[in-house]
């Protein structure tokens, strides 16, 4: 396995903290043939709003965008699932010649009158930019008929890569926000921005920001609601979690309503006290709220620590590996992991920037390898020569770990159980605690032929 | 109630699908080039596509799915994908260098009217093909069919592109065994090595997406047919195919290419179907039916007399692909059962229709039959008027959950389960797997249900 070669093209895509020069190639659209573990912008657009609960989302394609995105993402709500169908216009051969126009609009009016949303997204997949129908116009028709926000989302697979599908969605989302009342919101008041309730992670970030006396305006899109995002303007700061999904609406509304907005992330107790702190300065004109934060951090942390801490004994010294969507993730999961006291070995993500990777190298040890748009050989390759214990990332990467005998944790939207804030760190511990040390990897023929493991028979 | 969106009132729709219960073509391809030997699938198209499809293949088998995408930009959405696919087959074979490169095609490429031969040959021209190694192709627009054509169009392509017509016969019989799992192809291959037959199986994703843990990632597992038993496809006594729409078209081109006379039979689900199945073998080969399978067979007859008293008149609700439903619902109607609602979401033809509506003739409910249908409509069936049982992929739990009715999981895509790659549901002994788990299902309910009087320890 050893002499796994690398393309030539994709060396530039691989650094060795050490080794100098550090030029990181990336952002880059991957190569045709490389079996990259990237998606594509119809994919960044569907996880960002489909947590949305009382909006419709209609997929204007043939059915199988459709079909692979309904309910893959545990996307809790509070109150309506109407997010957790999967509706599609099933676009058929005649309708690629004649257009779907006429089928996008009686679909969206059949969906309308019997589910009575609060707004409808229609998603445009690849064959809608190349046959070219008008969405915006017939979102723009039924929306005057039907009295409800339809907004357009374009997010033509082709036209770039997750990313650009983040925008496309924000994009959607912006023409919703400055639609409602704001009179009764106070002035100590967030929205929570890039934060998507998998596995109820909304609901426990949302649990401290009102024991601090923040006023939650609007997560988007975690538990969301349309009538929230609408008035979402009148939120005194926009509290941003993630990289790259939701920074352009914060964006897009500090230009038009002049909202700040901070970024943070609720990964691990360290980031999770900072964004907690970061939300209270930013109150500085009300005392009390940061004597709350500090009280509710304190409880929060003592309540896990003796737990955490049998935990770390546990792992302490073992080695981990990356490899996520967005970078910003992997600069929590590093610092989670050091507090447990295990080693990051090898850091990955799909959509990196330079100045994530910079940040990775310097938060990396000397020797860990760093890697944007991976492949499954590379990984394989990097996770052997590392002898890693435990691989973090999705769904695609978790049987590769499995078959190569060793453990795995999700930290993508296929988890079950919320991993934010501190009871999600000691949920994280646990995970990492059950897979790396379970008894089943004493049978990998590897850990058994080191002497590390019982024999096979 | 997850559902309770789903009106009882059924109103036609016209312009919308609603919880599809079947997927696009590619899958399907992606599926069937895995079941070559030390094959790269690859999906013609954005990135996005084969995301989704390893994905969803990964979540059904549990397994390390690989495939290689042309990742196609705005540029090449607008010039063509020439360019992509040139510097795909390059790359590929350079950096993963697999025997075969199984190019099937996405709704875009389709659109946008790349002609796949046309740039495999240029790239052959090119010397980008190292020589002993191959480029095929499928075309698979996900706006026409379904997971199950774009099965059976790559299986068609192993014809093909592979099989050579002899001037003698050999013994071996071809086995195409159709949309199934992994366990199924093992299995179907198994009955006919106890026959004593010499088998070439395509596509056999057995060994391929079922395998055992060894420490290592491979990219090739060891299973699969390899190119040299396809070429030799084309010398065989003759072709079983196993499901008609899944594995016809390859089994009639076959017939057409290396003149090998073929038998489609419906997949062996079931005591009837896994008898004309092993009959077929019988008399083609003219081998004996060995008594190891004759006793697998009393052994499936034990269980159904044991228990039939609890299969009679059940009404049940199937969702399932075609060639699933159809041998499904005629297993069902010979265990005294009551099919009454049965969806495909693939369009399959009227002659399927026909055959699906002569299956439950003798069924003394009114049965409601759609194909080309999706599972809301399926749901609002049962609100309608309910049934005791529930057989489908993993999507139906919902309705499962909702309306509270006894479930087996069978189909694709299965997510929450494991056991579907390992254990087969075709042939005898598949069979009495069904059988089980529709016994279990409907038992474990009668105890759920039961009052403390009318509890029972024996049953």
């Amino acid at each position: 396995m050893a002499s796994i070669p690398i393309l030539k093209e994709r060396e530039k895509h691989i650094y060795r903290k050490g080794a100098e020069p550090f030029n990181l190639t990336c952002g880059q659209h991957s190569l045709a043939g490389v079996v990259s573990q990237r998606a594509c912008v119809f994919c960044g657009s569907r996880v960002v709003l489909y947590p949305i609960a009382d909006a419709l989302h209609l997929i204007h394609g043939p059915l199988g965008c459709a079909a692979y995105t309904w309910d893959i993402r545990g996307a809790l709500s509070s109150g309506p699932e109407l997010h957790r169908l999967s509706f599609t216009t099933d676009l058929r051969e005649k309708d690629v010649i004649f257009g779907g126009e006429k089928k996008l609009q009686r679909a969206l009016v059949e969906l309308i009158d019997t589910y009575q949303p609060r707004a409808a997204f229609v998603y445009s997949t690849c064959i809608v930019g190349i046959i070219g129908d008008d969405v915006a116009a017939v979102c723009r028709q039924v929306s005057r008929e039907k009295a409800i926000p339809v907004l357009p989302v374009h997010s033509e697979g082709f036209k770039g890569t997750k990313k650009d599908g983040y925008k496309a969605a924000c994009e959607a989302l912006f023409k919703l926000v400055g639609q409602g009342p704001v009179e009764q919101i106070s002035p100590w008041s967030i929205n929570i921005l890039g934060e998507f309730n998998i596995g109820g992670e909304a609901w426990i970030i949302k649990s401290y920001y009102e024991k601090m006396g923040v006023e939650v305006v609007a997560t988007m899109t975690g538990d969301g609601r349309v009538d929230a995002i609408r008035r979402s303007h009148g939120a005194a700061l926009n509290v941003v979690q993630c990289s790259g999904a939701m920074t352009t609406l914060a964006d897009m509304m500090q230009a038009r309503y002049g909202t700040p907005y901070i970024r943070v992330s609720y990964f691990g107790l360290e980031d999770t006290s900072k964004a907690l702190y970061d939300v209270a300065a930013h109150f500085g004109d009300n005392p009390a709220i940061m004597a709350r934060t500090q009280a509710l951090v304190r409880g929060e942390i003592n309540a896990i620590t003796p737990e955490l801490q049998k935990i770390k004994a546990a792992v302490q010294g073992k080695r981990a590996a990356i490899y996520v969507g967005g970078a910003f993730k992997a600069f929590s999961l590093i610092k989670a992991l050091r507090y447990l006291g295990m080693d990051v070995v090898l850091a990955g993500s799909q959509t990196g920037n330079d100045a994530d990777y910079e940040t990775l190298r310097d938060m990396c040890d000397d020797g860990t390898i760093i890697l944007d748009d991976a492949n499954p050989l590379e990984l394989s390759k990097y996770i052997i020569e590392k002898q890693a214990d435990l691989f973090i990332g999705g769904v695609k990467e978790r049987p590769i770990a499995y078959k190569m005998g060793i453990g795995f944790c999700d930290h993508n939207h296929e988890r079950k159980t919320p991993l934010a804030g501190y009871e999600g760190m000691l949920n994280f511990a646990r995970e990492v605690y059950r897979s790396v040390n379970s008894p089943v990897w004493r049978f990998a023929p590897a850990r058994a032929a080191a002497g590390k493991g019982v024999s096979p028979c | 109630m997850l559902l309770r969106h789903t009106t009882t009132e059924i109103k036609d729709r016209t312009a919308l699908t609603v919880n599809p219960a079947k997927t696009c073509q590619p899958i399907g391809a992606m599926y069937a080039a895995l079941g070559i030997h030390g094959c790269m699938p690859h999906s013609h198209g954005s990135q996005g596509c084969y995301a989704y499809h390893r994905s969803a293949l990964t979540r059904h088998y549990k397994e390390p799915v690989i495939a290689a995408t042309s990742a196609f930009t705005e540029g090449a959405s607008v010039f063509g994908g020439q360019a992509n696919l040139m510097q795909a087959i390059d790359n590929i074979f350079s950096i993963y260098n697999p025997d075969v490169i199984a190019v099937h095609t996405t709704c875009l490429s389709e659109t946008i009217g790349d002609d796949i031969p046309q740039i495999v040959n240029k790239a052959m021209a090119e010397g980008k093909v190292p020589v002993g190694k191959y480029v095929i192709h499928a075309n698979t627009p996900s706006y026409a069919g379904s997971h199950i054509t774009g099965f059976a169009g790559m299986t068609k392509a192993m014809v093909d592109y592979f099989a050579e017509t002899a001037s003698s016969r050999t013994k071996t019989v071809n086995l195409i065994p159709g949309f199934v799992e992994p366990s199924d192809m093992a299995e179907i291959r198994r009955m006919a090595a106890e026959m004593g037959l010499e088998t070439i199986m395509f596509p056999d994703t057995s060994g391929v997406l079922n395998g055992p843990m060894t420490g290592k990632y491979r990219m090739y597992p060891p299973g699969g047919v390899t190119v040299e038993a396809l070429r030799r496809t084309g010398s065989s006594l003759g072709t079983v195919a196993l499901g008609h729409l899944a594995s016809g078209d390859a089994a009639r081109a076959l017939d057409v290419k290396c003149k090998v006379p073929c038998q489609i039979l419906d997949l062996p689900i079931g005591l009837g179907a896994t008898d004309r199945f092993v009959d077929t073998l019988h008399r083609m080969a003219g081998v004996n039916v060995p008594d190891s399978l004759t006793f697998e067979r009393g052994q499936m007859v034990d269980i159904i007399a044991d228990m039939h008293q609890y299969f009679y008149n059940k009404r049940v609700g199937l969702v399932g692909d075609p060639d699933q439903l159809l041998a499904l619902t005629k297993f069902l109607v010979s265990l005294d059962m009551a099919p009454v609602y049965l969806v495909s979401g693939t369009s399959a033809g009227k002659k399927f229709e026909k055959h699906l509506r002569a299956a439950v003739a003798g069924v003394p409910h009114e049965v409601k039959i759609k194909v080309g249908g999706d599972m809301y409509l399926f749901h609002q069936w049962i609100k309608q008027a309910p049934v005791d049982l529930l057989i489908g992929n993993s999507y139906v739990k919902y309705i499962a959950h909702d309306e509270d009715i006894p479930y087996v999981r069978h189909g694709f895509p299965i997510l929450d389960r494991v056991g579907h790659s390992y254990f087969p549901t075709v042939g005898y002994r598949g069979g009495m797997r069904l059988l089980e788990k529709i016994l279990d299902a409907l038992l474990d309910r009668k105890d759920r249900d039961a009052t403390d009087i009318t509890f029972e320890l024996v049953m």
